[in-house]
């Protein structure tokens, strides 16, 4: 105990160089978290995706559609226990600027694939009586303060023309990484318009949904149906969910790596700036060091108290950091929730940043405290 | 080649002057003291044997000492005499093996500290030296009682022992009313004062002591004079004191001068 009050109090012997080093290792751990949030952010469809969901869509391009035929032929595939599709549909509401992710789907076949998306049961039934009838998530609605039986006009623009669907229901996420940012209407409303405005676009989908039975039969599942539409017209790619959300993302693999990138550096430079620090707080102590070797104590221990004072330093930074971070990150979910449907401060994050703050008190004492155990007595003590 | 020859300066008897932070204290002598109280009789002799030291500075090689040799007996207390530089302080540091021969041996009763591993030359000053320095070097962000206690968590005592033991040491250099004082807070005498029970409390044969009154102004040196001279007399400890005060060296029983790498009598 007297020597952790030793390494406390050495702590206190600059209180404003250690003050400063204490703010600047909070603030890059801080940062360091919510540079990681945002990365996982990006990758929150993958991560809300489930193993046992596969998506089926045109071997070309994601562009090109596939037929409405094709269901009968995929639920017959043997594991397969569930099948919807949809469209996506990327009309805007008001203003262009208002982008927000919206799609036709299969309805009841959907919401049954989906459970993640929680609707009220008179809500759910007016959604599946109303062929107009749109579901929207909670914050979207939210941002565009729509209620239950609101008419939105939706300004298509892969399918063009006006769009004045229903809000009939509002879903709120089952877990909290499910995106409550989207909209999606009624397949057979888009289909019935375009079998008369633009026949040749009726009768397709953009993708299908299929839930499997097991999860370790996803890939085989895949397989067959691939292999059911080979040599056809319109060839198929099935992949995981996750794989398909994974080929959205890697479009912005680049800006994501660096934002890794300079997640790591922010920690890198903390760790000179703490390494200094402590490099100078040693050098401040050479003497006291020798002093205790003279008294007996070995290097270990020399070196214990300068690492202690490293750790003590930079997991109070740490620890601050975090702290930092909670409330940070819920502003930041609140004021770009229109960019990021999740912003959310991970457990598996905050775990990184301990660890983080670990690694910068372990290599900013590493060096000092090297030379702190081979301090040599009579070099240092006065002759 | 070089001995160390006895001086004729006269050892200060037991009744002259008296120690005044001794009596001061309660208990000083023994009594409240048991654990420091055995090594009246118990300190071992030390024998330097052809001792040379040299430093490099550059390619250079500069001679400190020069096959020294030299005897000191139990229960001695030693002045060391010297002009600046002619290696008082380096002799010190090898006698108190925090510093390595080039040649030579160093034997404290049986042992030839210069075979020890640094391990063990730890543990052994931990257990048979006492330093004391001319700048005090405590541990300033340490409280008396925690900068003399510290030399026992080398110790297998328990924390209640220890700082019983710290108390002990600090009532006997006559600052149980300082104890929870810092360094900064005491003056130069009580900062050494209250080195030298850093020194004692772990009840060392030999207490080593580089100028310990080079900082200090006349009364206060005086004050740790007559502290030192009566650990020797009333509890044996071996003492040797580099000082180029003579009024220093007139404490001691007898005084060595080194000049140039090499001893020689005081008064030659
Ligand atoms: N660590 C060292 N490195 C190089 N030279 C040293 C070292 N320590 C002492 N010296 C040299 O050795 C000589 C004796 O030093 P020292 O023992 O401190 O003398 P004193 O204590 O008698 O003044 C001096 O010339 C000093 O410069
Ligand atoms: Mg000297």
């Amino acid at each position: 105990m007297l020597t952790l009050r030793f390494v406390l109090r050495n702590l206190a012997r600059h209180p404003l160089r250690n003050a400063l080093t204490v703010l600047g290792i909070a603030i890059s751990i801080m940062a360091f978290g919510l540079l990681r949030t945002t990365v996982e952010a990006w990758y929150v469809g993958v991560s809300a995706s489930a193993a046992n969901r596969l998506v089926a869509r045109n071997a070309i391009s994601l562009v090109f559609p596939l037929p409405i035929a094709y269901a009968g032929k995929i639920r017959a595939v043997e594991g397969v226990t569930h099948l919807s599709w949809g469209n996506w549909f990327g009309a805007y509401y008001v203003d262009e600027k208002n982008f927000f992710a919206n799609f036709t789907v299969d309805m009841r076949s959907y919401l049954d694939l989906y459970p993640e998306y929680v609707i009220p049961d008179d809500q759910k039934a007016a959604l599946l009586r109303d062929r107009k009838g749109m579901a929207v998530g909670q914050r979207l609605a939210r941002r565009f303060g729509w209620k239950p039986g609101d008419t939105v006009p939706l300004k298509g623009t892969i399918y063009p023309g006006d769009w004045n669907v229903v809000v009939r229901a509002i879903y709120t996420g089952r877990y909290p990484n499910t995106d409550e940012t989207q909209a999606f209407f009624h397949w057979e409303y888009l289909n019935e318009r375009m079998k008369v405005e633009q026949p040749a676009r009726a009768d397709r989908v953009g993708f299908y949904m299929i839930g499997v039975d097991r999860a370790e039969n996803a890939a085989r599942v895949a397989g067959d149906i691939d292999a059911r539409f080979r040599n056809s017209l319109a060839e198929t790619l099935t992949e995981t969910e996750q794989a398909f959300q994974m080929g959205f993302i890697s479009m912005s693999e680049a800006i994501i790596m660096a934002i890794r990138l300079v997640s790591g550096i922010v920690i890198v430079i903390i760790m000179a700036v703490a390494a200094n620090t402590m490099a100078m707080s040693a050098r401040e102590r050479m003497g006291e060091f020798a002093t205790l070797k003279a008294l007996g104590f070995g290097g270990g221990y020399v070196a214990l108290l300068v690492t202690g004072e490293a750790m003590a330093l930079s997991l109070l930074g740490g620890a601050a950091g975090c702290a930092l971070s909670v409330p940070v990150a819920w502003v930041i979910a609140h004021v770009l929730g229109d960019y990021f449907p999740v912003f959310l401060l991970s457990g598996e994050t905050l775990a990184l940043q301990g660890a983080a703050a670990a690694v910068v008190g372990l290599v900013a004492g590493a060096v000092p405290a090297w030379r702190a155990r081979r301090v040599r007595i009579a070099d240092v003590l006065g002759r | 080649m070089n001995r160390a020859r006895e001086s004729s300066v006269p050892p200060r008897s037991a009744e002259q002057g008296g120690t005044p932070d001794m009596d001061a204290a309660p208990g000083a002598a023994s009594g409240t003291a048991p654990f420091l109280a055995q090594s009246r009789t118990a300190s071992p002799p030390i024998l330097l044997q052809s001792v040379s030291k040299a430093y490099r500075r550059g390619a250079q090689v500069v001679p400190v000492l020069t096959s020294v040799n030299m005897a000191v007996a139990p229960g001695e207390f030693l002045a060391l005499m010297g002009p600046s530089g002619s290696g008082k302080s380096t002799l010190l540091n090898l006698i108190a093996g925090i510093d390595r021969v080039d040649a030579g041996s160093i034997h404290v009763g049986e042992t030839d500290i210069t075979t020890l591993d640094d391990a063990d030359l730890a543990r052994w000053r931990s257990r048979s030296v006492g330093f004391i320095f001319q700048f005090y070097n405590l541990i300033p962000v340490l409280n008396a009682l925690e900068n003399v206690e510290l030399p026992l968590l080398l110790t297998p005592l328990s924390g209640r022992e220890r700082r019983e033991r710290a108390r002990t040491a600090l009532a006997m250099v006559g600052l149980s009313d300082r104890m929870d004082h810092y360094p900064g807070q005491l003056s130069g005498g009580q900062q050494q004062r209250t080195a030298i029970a850093r020194a004692l409390v772990a009840d060392p044969d030999i207490l080593v002591a580089d100028e310990p009154t080079g900082d200090l102004d006349r009364v206060s040196a005086g004050e740790i004079l007559d502290l030192m001279s009566g650990l020797n007399r009333t509890m044996g400890k071996t003492i040797i004191m580099v000082t180029h005060d003579p009024r220093a060296a007139e404490r001691a029983g007898r005084v060595l001068l080194l000049e140039k790498g090499e001893l020689a009598d005081a008064h030659a």
